[in-house]
């Protein structure tokens, strides 16, 4: 055990998938880099060198750079992954999944259901997500609510280096497709991660912290700025437990609604625009399963609706930080009934 | 500034960095003596009773209750009543000042890591301590679902004048995960092993629960490598065993099912942190462990039975020191398994502890350990 980075712990999980199984290949724009070019090869390891140092362990055949063309290679590791292999395909940046809805919407996430259950699609689609990086609207979204939004689909946020390890494996060891996003922000964070390999299952909401008054519900990167201002609020006197849910597809429905009957409060943090994202769609199942036990309406912290702005004074206004979320719990912790008339 | 003896914030374990004084049990200006429990020490992992490793006068308290500290800050200050109160203030001013240029926190930088040797294919991972001491080493194994951090606050202690080496079991910890057929010979194999591989002939075992049976196993089929044994809440002494507790230990993969498995281990519950059952759900969640788990479950636990009982064969132990050490609230062992035993077994049944006395009770368990080895040191001494 040591600290790794985020970009560490990712790198480490393709790795030791890629000795464990030889079915398990890399598929991506410049994810070595170099190839078929007089020159340095494995120049980049993806734009951000997540993959770095792959290609001279595993070879070409399995570390594969592919086209400037998402529809393509995104359709050929789907279908390599219903036949057989088990590809990683590297998007880069999510926003780019524009020109392949087609092949994760129509094709991978149906063919389990199409073919009566007798086909397999063990494909792992990685990308980064997120503002704060002055990257611009178009690289910038979140966009998991829409994979989210497709049956068939599984989802996976990992908010931490030991979480994205833990999730990365279970994600190219599971059998169905798995959309799997990287905040871009959190590659140079570390923590400790295990040297050996290891699996965190899907569906199981982590706690990273317990309170008795309020229940903070935060996606990826926002996990660590729900503990934040959990952190500053106990020293006020205010408790909240942060729920991680780790995966929005299938989403840890049961924990969720045992953490709000617990604590009679909820704020939802969310970095995805604020229309139709994960805030929304828990606030309905709470809504829906424990309006009683609602001392106080839901809070949702999210950016406003408008494309990520450029300007670097707009773009750290337009993230969610731990003010808001300490704002957003003092409100839900000061509400008295009278003011719903 | 002669006869000022400063008392630091000790390191409990291999992940703590700090601490805080959860209360202090002793006033000001009070007489200490060396073992004395002073204060309580509570880490996010655990609390522990702090024992004053030296005697004089309790002359300040640094530390203020509740405040969060790093492993090697000043806690406390022990000096003679001679000492004018503006020694003893330049003293802490100048220890301070050093401390936080880094000076003498290096103590917490070049802690002892665990290392890892190959043993018959397998990596065993083990950590060593007090290696400048001579005589015979002690040797510390840990329990079913345990490891080397089990021993966080006997290690430590019996380091400070002895060769000291806690392994992580074939199964657990860092260790390689393939235990065979997961039975005490194939465990206890694992420990000759590495003591072979660090050329120790001969070593003083300290085994609890399943390592308890696996120093006993060891003792009787390589008598000439044990110095003393010292079991505590060993297993193989009966065949009653809680079957619940192996079988939630095994089926948790959230902190709610680990929470209350791992209460059975203390008799005060409140020792079980949030991190001690986030730490043993990380553990579980490595490739091998479940099957690990399940195989020793199933060769030495089967239908919630232990299978090999082993206390019947400690009169073939001629002549070597032997104590057994129990929890008198001991939920997965019954205490009632250290009775009846052959005569010359000295047995220590410790008020108010469950079933991890060595955390529980440290300060009796490390001096009853001390204590047996000194005496089988004794005993063999060459004349």
């Amino acid at each position: 055990m040591s600290k790794k980075s985020y970009r560490t712990a990712i790198n480490e999980a393709l790795r030791q998938e890629m000795r464990r199984d030889p079915a398990v290949i890399l598929m991506g724009e410049d994810i070595a880099g170099g190839a078929g070019a007089p020159g340095e090869q494995d120049a980049w390891g993806g734009v951000l060198g997540v993959t770095k140092g792959l290609v001279g362990e595993f070879g070409r055949e399995r570390v594969l750079d592919t086209p400037l063309s998402e529809s393509a290679y995104i359709g050929a590791a789907a279908g390599a992954a219903a036949t057989g292999l088990r590809p990683v395909a590297e998007l880069m940046f999510v926003d780019f999944v524009g020109v392949c809805f087609d092949q994760i919407f129509n094709q991978a996430a149906k063919f389990r259901y199409m073919f009566g259950g007798n086909a397999r699609t063990p494909l792992v689609i990685r990308a980064m997500y997120g503002a704060g990086f002055r990257a611009a609207s178009q690289h910038s979204q979140c966009l998991y609510p829409l994979f989210t939004h497709i049956p068939g689909l599984k989802v996976v946020l990992p908010s931490s280096a030991y979480e994205a390890k833990g999730l990365l494996i279970q994600s190219i060891r599971d059998d169905d497709p798995v959309i799997f996003l990287e905040n871009k922000v959190q590659y140079d964070e570390e923590e400790d991660v295990p040297d050996e390999a290891y699996t965190i299952p899907f569906g199981e909401a982590n706690l990273t912290r317990e309170g008795r008054d309020v229940t903070i519900v935060a996606f990826g990167r926002m996990v660590k700025i729900a503990n934040e201002a959990a952190d500053r609020l106990l020293k006020q006197g205010i408790s909240c437990t942060v729920l991680d849910p780790r995966t929005v597809s299938p989403l840890d429905t049961g924990t969720i609604l045992d953490c709000v009957q617990e604590t009679g409060r909820l704020v939802i943090v969310d970095e995805a625009s604020p229309r139709c994202n994960m805030a929304t769609d828990v606030s309905a199942l709470v809504a829906q399963e424990a309006f009683g036990a609602l001392k106080a309406p839901i809070r949702m912290v999210c950016p406003p609706h408008v494309p990520v702005p450029f300007a670097p004074n707009l773009e750290d206004l337009y993230v969610p930080n731990a003010d808001r979320v300490e704002a957003a719990v003092r409100a839900v912790m000061g509400f008295k009934a009278r003011e719903l008339a | 500034m002669a006869g000022i003896i400063p008392l630091t914030m000790p390191k409990f374990g291999l992940a703590m960095t700090e601490g805080k004084i959860a209360s202090w049990t002793v006033p000001e200006g009070a007489r200490i003596e060396t073992g004395q429990e002073i204060a309580d020490i509570e880490t996010t992992k655990i609390t522990n009773g702090y024992e004053s490793p030296v005697k004089g006068i309790l002359r300040r308290r640094v530390a203020a209750e509740q405040q969060d500290l790093p492993v090697g800050a000043l806690i406390a200050v022990v000096a003679d009543a001679s000492v004018p109160d503006s020694d003893i203030d330049a003293f802490i001013a100048a220890f301070e000042a050093e401390f936080a240029t880094g000076h003498t926190g290096e103590q917490a930088e070049t802690a002892p890591e665990p290392l890892t040797l190959d043993v018959g294919g397998r990596a065993i991972r083990y950590l060593e301590t007090g290696r400048e001491h001579a005589g015979t080493p002690i040797v510390l194994i840990h329990g079913f679902g345990g490891d080397l951090n089990n021993w966080m606050f006997t290690q430590p202690v019996l380091a400070a004048d002895r060769r000291t080496i806690a392994l992580d079991l074939p199964g657990h910890g860092g260790s390689s995960k393939d235990v065979g057929a997961g039975d005490l010979t194939t465990l206890s194999r694992a420990v000759t092993g590495l003591l072979a591989a660090l050329d120790i002939p001969k070593a003083h075992l300290v085994g609890h629960s399943l390592g308890g049976a696996v120093a006993l196993r060891m003792a009787l089929d390589t008598p000439n490598r044990v110095a003393s044994l010292s079991l505590i809440a060993p297993a193989s002494f009966g065949e009653e065993i809680d079957g619940g507790f192996i079988a939630g230990f095994i089926e948790a993969s959230r902190r709610k099912q680990m929470q209350p498995v791992l209460e059975k281990l203390f008799k005060d519950k409140s020792l079980v942190s949030r991190d001690m059952a986030d730490d043993l759900l990380k553990y579980k969640r490595l490739d091998g462990v479940a099957a690990a788990l399940g195989t020793i479950a199933a060769t030495n636990f089967a239908n919630g039975r232990q299978q090999e009982i082993l206390s019947g064969r400690l009169t073939e132990l001629r002549g070597l020191p032997v104590q057994i050490v129990w929890g008198d609230a001991d939920e997965i062992l019954p205490v009632a398994h250290a009775a009846n035993l052959p005569a010359g077994i000295a047995t220590h049944i410790l008020p108010d502890s469950g079933h991890m006395p060595q955390m529980e009770k440290a300060a009796e368990v490390n001096r009853l350990i001390a204590d047996l080895v000194a005496t089988a040191d004794a005993r063999f001494q060459p004349t």
